[in-house]
């Protein structure tokens, strides 16, 4: 006989945990994007007062692990960083084992970035406290998605009629599919542009309203918002892909920029590569709002932790 | 073992409906089992004599013993996941009086002591084990095993399981040794080289779950140029384990077609698993790892593919590919948890409740599937048919009962199945092994 090693083992998510875009409900999104733009991180009631979060990052982050942390720390919570190099991960233990070792110590809430796909589902599957997905793999990344959705509509005022270029390494953008979740869902049109490489025939299948071009302009024109992409090299896994070509075919210059529309916006995730993806005149030009991404992070981050600890759902 | 071991003397099955495809019987038939052996088959109430046990069969099918031709017994070396008495026990309640084990053990299964090891007694084994070799050394594809003395130690064919034969020149050399020794080559059909860091089949669901996937091109390009090989030797014999698209299912029907023209003289046979013919990769769903094997969960064209070539002879044999791993190889990372499911336990019932009912596929054929198909595959003499002669192997099963699979209560030592809580039509009532009775539903 088998018998299960953990009282914590169960089947649902814990309530306020967030784990991808896609099976959220529309109220859902529109609930954390108005509770994000009530977040002031200068003015923040302490929501979060003596609740514990854990930030568990398997993977290098600067922007999602910061903002997540000055985020928790604005509404008052504690925090504790866990990283793969220099914590028992390292020596071998399970995703689970970590999980629940995290339990004990007295997490109220985990924030996790992980390189495989699904691994907060797993964790959520078997801890009663709410985890946070803080990008999966190649899988999703609800957060920036959240933010990113927050950025435009400062920008744009609705979602309605809105159409969005996403250039470059989709494949192995878990931002993207994110972002096509979402955004799809409130009527915007999304053109997915690249080498098959990068834009596989198939991603067109993730949501309706989606389609798939090789060609830039096509992309481009009437664009609303234009959404670049790193070129992943940590997830190329055995992938060729030449990037000059890339570069001559795609890049985001002043010049291409100007296919779109003329109020559009240009995002991106970040990082950025100055020279590959986009040029430095791109990243710093008037329609640039990557930083303003950055910033936005924030307020996002901190409504996704009130919904997810805080009294005031 | 739950059931009680009866003694190989004489046991008259009685009152049931016989199906012997290779004997072409579907009637109600009485059979009489007497020192392992079938001595007699008979019309009801015909038998005249008495026998020392009788075994009421009225309203169940009785069939010759079902073979599997491709299980993970796990031992040597693994005995946490598997070992050959929980596995041929787990084989029992399924209804297989024998399974052929795959070499991708750990050492591997390369030598001929390693092969008479398997087939010893002290195994506890409780069903006939036929051990599959390893076609090269240590399955690492570069140089070929010493197939004569492993075919004489009684291994029945040889495959590098798990793993691919991938290098052309070598395969070629090992269908030409089979084919002078009359011993099938077993391929794992996947080109590697395409399949690096996949954990699921290549498509939709795979794009939105993030995951990188295998195409269905790598596992159809090595079935055809395998049959390619295959045909360039006389008497060479190939079988394709676990095949899952439809792709491959081409090449095999190309394979097959040679067989009746004169300059071709190869054998190409293939097998399906209950998995493949029953779920999706959609299937798995969340993440499910009990969804994860290799092959994986195909689309849906394919199943469709497949399900044809099951009614129509193309495939030859349903087999289990019974896969079990520990808890712990499973509750982890979709990308890091291990490759594949047990199978031996729920075959017959997703074979009744998905091939029989639900796509109208005959009795009679599905029986062949687990029966005189295999016993073919693998030229498993006096078995797959009741015949007069023949060992005594005998499954007994109920098509029409229904009942639930609990994970839990299943014989095998592992529990990764993605049938746990599933209802069937058609159990497994009795099993019988050389005229013992080796299991008996409760």
């Amino acid at each position: 006989m088998m018998h299960r090693l953990h009282s914590y083992a169960m089947n649902k998510p814990a309530r306020g945990s967030l784990l991808g875009i896609e099976h959220l409900e529309d109220k859902e999104i529109l609930g954390l994007l108005k509770l994000a733009h009530r977040m002031n991180p200068l003015k923040a009631r302490p929501l979060l007062r003596n609740k514990r979060v854990v930030l568990l990052f398997y993977e290098a982050s600067t922007r999602t692990r910061s903002s997540f942390e000055i985020a928790a720390k604005s509404l008052g919570a504690i925090t504790t960083l866990v990283q793969s190099s220099g914590s028992s991960i390292e020596k071998g233990e399970s995703l689970l084992d970590t999980g629940y070792t995290l339990r004990a110590v007295g997490a109220d809430a985990i924030v996790i970035r992980h390189p495989s796909a699904g691994a907060p589902h797993l964790l959520a599957k078997h801890l009663d406290i709410p985890v946070i997905n803080a990008g999966d793999g190649m899988h999703e990344h609800p957060s920036q998605a959240l933010l990113d959705a927050f950025t435009i509509l400062k920008h744009k005022k609705s979602f309605k009629g809105l159409r969005v270029a996403i250039i470059g390494d989709v494949y192995h953008s878990r931002v993207t599919r994110s972002n096509c979740h979402l955004l799809t869902r409130f009527g915007v049109k999304i053109t997915l542009c690249g080498p098959p490489e990068f834009v596989p025939d198939v991603a067109a299948t993730l949501t309706p309203g989606l389609r798939v071009t090789r060609h830039l302009e096509e992309a481009l024109r009437g664009a609303d918002v234009v959404m670049l992409l790193r070129l992943q090299k940590e997830r190329l896994a055995g992938q060729k892909i030449r990037l000059q070509d890339y570069i001559a075919r795609y890049q985001m210059t002043a010049a291409r920029l100007k296919l779109a529309r003329r109020d559009a916006i240009v995002m991106h995730p970040g990082p950025i590569i100055r020279g590959h993806e986009l040029t430095a005149e791109v990243a710093d030009g008037p329609q640039s709002m990557i930083i303003d991404e950055v910033h936005n992070g924030v307020p996002t981050r901190m409504a996704i932790l009130a919904r997810a600890l805080g009294k005031a759902k | 073992m739950t059931s009680a071991k009866s003694k190989p003397g004489s046991l008259l099955i009685k009152g049931g409906h016989l199906i012997d495809p290779a004997a072409k019987i579907n009637a109600p038939m009485d059979v009489l089992l007497r020192d392992g052996r079938v001595a007699e088959v008979a019309p009801p109430n015909k038998l005249r004599g008495g026998a020392d046990e009788k075994f009421d069969a009225r309203g169940l099918i009785v069939a010759p013993g079902f073979i599997d031709l491709h299980v993970h017994l796990r031992e040597p070396g693994q005995s946490y996941k598997e070992t050959i008495a929980t596995g041929t026990a787990a084989a029992a309640a399924g209804g297989f009086t024998s399974v052929c084990a795959m070499p991708n053990t750990a050492p591997v299964v390369d030598t001929a002591e390693w092969v008479a090891w398997l087939r010893h007694p002290e195994r506890g084994a409780v069903v006939n084990v036929f051990p599959i070799a390893a076609a090269t050394r240590s399955s690492r594809g570069a140089a070929l095993t010493d197939f004569a003395v492993l075919q004489r130690a009684g291994a029945v064919a040889v495959s590098d399981d798990g793993k691919p034969i991938l290098d052309e020149e070598i395969m070629r050399a090992a269908l030409r040794l089979g084919a002078e020794l009359n011993l099938p080559v077993v391929q794992h059909a996947e080109d590697t080289r395409l399949t690096e860091h996949c954990s699921m089949h290549e498509g939709p669901t795979s794009f939105r779950l993030g995951l990188r996937g295998m195409s269905a091109a790598a596992e159809a390009n090595i079935v055809d140029r395998d049959v390619n090989l295959a045909q360039q030797i006389r008497e060479s014999r190939l079988h394709v384990a676990h095949l899952s698209t439809s792709d491959a299912l081409k090449a095999v029907r190309r394979g097959k077609r040679g067989i009746h023209s004169a300059r071709v003289t190869c054998r190409v046979t293939c097998e399906v698993t209950p998995h493949h013919f029953t779920l999706l990769d959609e299937d798995v769903g969340e993440y499910n790892t009990n969804f994860k094997m290799n092959p994986p969960l195909r689309s849906a064209s394919d199943r469709e593919a497949i399900l044809v070539a099951l009614a129509d002879g193309t495939v030859d044999a349903i087999a289990t590919d019974h896969a079990p791993h520990a808890t712990h190889e499973k509750q982890v990372e979709f990308e890091r948890a291990a490759f594949g499911i047990t199978g031996l336990e729920t075959a017959l019932a997703l074979a009744i409740t998905k091939l029989h009912r639900e796509h109208k596929i005959p009795l009679t054929r599905i029986v062949e599937l687990f029966t005189a198909g295999p016993a073919r595959v693998f030229d498993l003499r006096s078995r797959g048919s009741l015949a007069r002669g023949n060992f005594a192997d005998v499954t007994i099963f109920d098509p029409k009962k229904r009942w639930t699979f609990e994970a839990a209560k299943c014989r095998s030592l592992s529990h990764n199945t993605p049938f746990d809580g599933w209802q069937f039509t058609g159990k497994v009532i009795a099993t019988i092994v050389g005229g013992r009775v080796v299991y008996r539903a409760d």
